[in-house]
């Protein structure tokens, strides 16, 4: 269908710090509902928003990390974690959620979302979009 | 006179942290909340400008970002706020490099 | 705007949305409906539990597409179906039921 757009939300905050990590999310739950070709990149400090064990107890805030296992349902299936950034963070991709998605046609298999890109493959995939949002 | 340097912005998309680092004395310590603290884990690229110093972290925001006590470099503080209020008593005067 | 429940003023936004999560318990629901002038059913309360235990586990009140489908997978593909679910709740599966489970309006419900 020629009327389907490709979307790229683009993540580059930390979660918490700022506001921007949250309202990237709901935009995201939000626009889901429109059915149109939707990915996520998370690179610099975005890669923070996914990483496990996030406890805000203590600081009064909403810890909004567990949303982020909801994106598959909401059919947002395509997460792109840019590895420079987490090389340079001294992350590894076990630190981060292991967000999954269920194919319904093949009796909810599960799916992985993540996939790991250089920073080349992920400027070759944000040429191939209609739209960037950037938080 | 010693110094309370207080820095909240992550040391990966902001350089106060390495702007604190510069004016920072022996007698001074650095406290790191909110976004600063990812400074402190160990293995990134921030954690290496903090070695030799008196550095302390705020508990809740580390808890917040899923950084736990053994992910820090060595060496550092973890505080709680009455830890933190602890430090502003203790210094002259505090310098927050916003 | 409150709401009265067990002799407690509980406080509600405009829409009828419980303000503070955690003043929810199980006579908030029955009041709720009785003002709806609906009969809570156990296949009421099957949704509503399952929207609690979304959003304790995501943090989030489903768009109605994604209860639908979640519903579909829990419960069976009987259930799963807005036919069902707005047969249950009339006003609307997503705002209805997330009202009477004490959820924030869903994310995603324009």
């Amino acid at each position: 269908m020629s009327d389907v757009k490709k979307l790229m939300y683009v993540n580059r905050r930390a979660p918490y710090g700022t506001i921007y990590a949250w309202e990237s999310l709901e935009v995201v739950l939000i626009g889901a509902a429109f059915d149109q070709d939707v990915s996520l990149a998370f690179l610099d400090d975005g890669v923070y928003q996914l990483t496990k064990g996030q406890n805000t107890e203590d600081t009064g805030m909403k810890n909004f990390s567990a949303t982020y296992a909801a994106l598959g349902d909401y059919e947002v299936t395509k997460i792109y974690v840019e590895k420079d950034s987490l090389d340079e963070r001294g992350l590894l991709l076990d630190d981060l959620q292991h967000l999954v998605w269920e194919d319904e046609d093949e009796d909810w298999a599960e799916k992985d979302s993540i996939r790991l890109v250089s920073r080349a493959e992920l400027a070759d995939l944000m040429a191939d979009q209609d739209i960037m949002f950037n938080f | 006179m010693s110094i309370l340097h207080i820095v909240n912005k992550s040391p990966y998309e902001k350089s106060s942290l390495y702007t604190a680092v510069d004016f920072v004395k022996d007698s001074d310590v650095v406290l790191l909340i909110e976004d600063a603290v990812y400074a402190a884990a160990r293995g990134g690229k921030a954690a290496e400008k903090l070695s030799g110093l008196d550095i302390s972290v705020l508990g809740a925001d580390l808890a917040a970002r899923g950084i736990g006590e053994d992910k820090l470099i060595d060496g550092v503080s973890v505080v709680d706020y009455a830890g933190f209020v602890d430090l502003v008593k203790a210094k002259d005067s505090t310098q927050s490099w916003l | 705007m409150t709401i009265e429940v067990n002799g407690k003023s509980l406080e509600v936004d405009e829409e009828g949305y419980l303000a503070n999560l955690n003043d929810w318990e199980p006579n908030v629901a029955d009041a709720m409906s009785k003002e709806d002038d609906l009969e809570l059913t156990n296949d009421h309360w099957e949704i509503i539990n399952f929207l609690r235990e979304y959003y304790e586990e995501y943090q989030i009140a489903p768009a109605v597409r994604v209860l639908t489908k979640a519903v579909g997978k829990k419960l069976g593909k009987d259930k799963g179906n807005s036919k069902y679910l707005y047969e249950l709740f009339p006003y609307g599966p997503g705002k209805q039921a997330c009202r009477y489970a004490g959820l924030p309006k869903p994310t995603g419900c324009v």
